[in-house]
């Protein structure tokens, strides 16, 4: 009991004074991670009704997930746009984040919240203001439109992770490899960029998920042959509510916890 | 280089290389702000000309006139501040508990716990809508558990309504509280404390003098972004809500979607633009943006 008496805090507070405070935390923390696992043992039910426990296991989910040809192209289609936009999203991104940064002028502050006016806008905005002008341009329904939209949302994230990442960063290094007979874009690629890599793998990672769970811009422009995976999922979750969903988040939770692991790792390698 | 150009004979020159160099370096944000232009900014531009005209094409208030008039409007806005409230208090309350403690923890596991606080970061938040969907209907685990226990005799409706989407928002925003807080609270020098306590401060005195206004800047990050992004929400109204819960994204999108109706939707999304702008500009002048952003990144 000598813990439980023992004081807790600088104010004479004891550990069993503040039980309730575990206790909360605690159920709190539940609160957050709980649901979503939830949905992995529901993924290998046998039934077709939503269950907890499950009382029988089974890959039928999963089997019927693989032999959809709706949910198959939803995947691709999901697939590509996200890994495009990661690539244009960290490469805009990070050229602006580095610009801005190393420029100092007083239009590069604005500039800068320019730059996360997407993720101040809501998302419904956006959605329905491109849609029109997607309908103009004819980019409705293609994968080109899907990486445009997305990349811009994901932009600012990518923008924030760099510039902060940038902000530890001495610039002066970089003046040196020029003096010794660098170009300006060598001296970013061979000093800076190996300083700042786990910030961009951290903001391509980032902003890859963006694109993969993005649904409200996706319903709007997104259909015809390409709609995405949150497409489909959102409209199964308002029609009919069957497991499949089930083992289709599970494997999405798969997708981004092997490349938040594969962020997190790469971070720890560089200390 | 501001150093460098600054003197000596070629003044003038380095101080235009300078000039020329800050612009170059401008222009690498140039692609960033087409693709906001482009895809946020125009749009945007085009529904605030929308939301004033006729189907025609002439100037008339008539949408922001029938936003007033018409009951239906005013409920769905008065839905959206009321649940919109209700999420940022709960979160405030909750999340400030939650980071108080991990505050306290020793880093390594804060850290540990702080995984749990993130996971929600980085699964879609369709996956947790669907996850809460299973838990609260009439036959999921909470009404198994709770009627198992003797807690209520009949299923209560737990979802479809707005209990289920006020849980679930909480179960979204609550990490966008929590980090901000934890990162303010974690910056807090404990001699304040230790040092109140000695000069015969009571527990709730220190509390409420010290630590309160010390994780000040934490609360008002969090409860802002909070706030602004369920004002914004479609998703989880939508699907939780089960059509009964319209709040202003589910009426913008139901006037577009169903109605065809340009006109009231844009003039709703212009208001509900204005008031997000107007929060966060109020906001912006007692913290700074990049840091009610900054906590999620």
């Amino acid at each position: 009991m000598s813990w439980f008496g023992s004081s807790a805090t600088e104010t004479g507070i004891t550990h069993r004074d503040r039980l309730w405070l575990y206790l909360l935390s605690g159920l709190l923390l539940a609160f957050l991670v709980l649901p979503t696992l939830l949905v992995i043992p529901m993924s290998f039910s046998a039934s077709r009704f939503l269950e907890f426990p499950p009382q029988h296991i089974s890959l039928h989910w999963y089997e019927h997930y693989l032999g959809s040809i709706t949910w198959q192209q939803a995947t691709e289609t999901s697939l590509e746009v996200s890994v495009l936009t990661s690539l244009v999203a960290t490469t805009v991104g990070t050229a602006a984040a580095y610009g801005l940064s190393a420029s100092r002028m007083r239009l590069a502050q604005l500039a800068g919240v320019i730059l996360l006016l997407p993720i101040i806008v809501p998302v419904i905005l956006t959605a329905i203001g491109i849609f029109y002008i997607f309908v103009k341009i004819k980019l409705l329904d293609s994968i080109g439109g899907l990486v445009l939209a997305d990349s811009t949302l994901a932009v600012p994230i990518v923008f924030m992770v760099i510039t902060a990442a940038l902000r530890g960063h001495d610039p002066r290094q970089e003046m040196a490899a020029r003096n010794l007979g660098a170009t300006r874009f060598g001296a970013f690629i061979r000093v800076t960029l190996p300083q700042i890599r786990f910030a961009v793998v951290t903001a391509a990672v980032l902003s890859f998920l963006t694109a993969f769970d993005e649904v409200v811009i996706a319903l709007f422009i997104s259909g015809g042959d390409h709609p995405t995976l949150t497409r489909i999922m959102f409209n199964a979750l308002r029609n009919q509510i069957d497991p499949t969903i089930a083992a289709v988040s599970t494997l999405m939770m798969f997708v981004s916890t092997v490349l938040m692991a594969c962020a997190f790792i790469g971070g720890r390698e560089r200390k | 280089m501001k150093a460098l150009a600054a003197e000596g004979p070629n003044a003038t020159e380095l101080g235009r290389d300078a000039r020329s160099e800050r612009w170059m370096l401008f222009g690498l944000s140039l692609p960033a702000l087409l693709l906001v232009g482009l895809v946020v900014v125009l749009p945007i531009a085009w529904l605030f000309l929308l939301s004033f005209q006729t189907e025609g094409g002439a100037f008339t208030l008539a949408n922001y006139q029938r936003l007033i008039d018409q009951p239906s409007y005013r409920r769905i806005l008065a839905m959206t501040f009321e649940i919109s409230l209700t999420v940022t208090a709960m979160c405030i309350v909750l999340g400030y508990a939650l980071a108080y403690l991990l505050a306290q923890l020793p880093r390594r596991v804060a850290g540990v716990l702080m995984l749990g606080v993130l996971m929600p970061f980085w699964t879609s938040i369709l996956v947790r809508t669907y996850a809460w969907l299973v838990l609260l209907q009439r036959d999921g685990l909470i009404n198994v558990i709770g009627e198992h226990l003797g807690f209520w005799q009949k299923p209560l409706a737990l979802v479809y309504n707005m209990e289920g989407t006020v849980v679930g928002l909480v179960h979204i925003m609550l990490p966008f509280m929590v980090l901000p807080l934890y990162n303010s609270m974690r910056a807090i020098d404990r001699d304040y404390v230790r040092g109140a306590a000695n000069l015969g401060a009571g527990p709730i005195q220190v509390f409420w003098h010290v630590y309160l206004p010390l994780s000040r800047p934490g609360l008002f990050a969090g409860g802002t972004i909070t706030f602004i992004l369920c004002l914004g929400s479609y998703v989880t109204p939508a699907v939780l809500g089960g059509g009964k819960i319209v709040m202003a994204a589910n009426g913008i999108a139901g006037d577009v979607e169903l109605y065809f109706s340009w006109g009231p939707a844009s003039a709703f999304g212009v208001v509900l633009l204005v008031i997000t702008l107007t929060i966060l500009f109020t906001a912006s002048r007692f913290a700074r943006l990049d840091r009610i952003f900054g906590g999620g990144a």
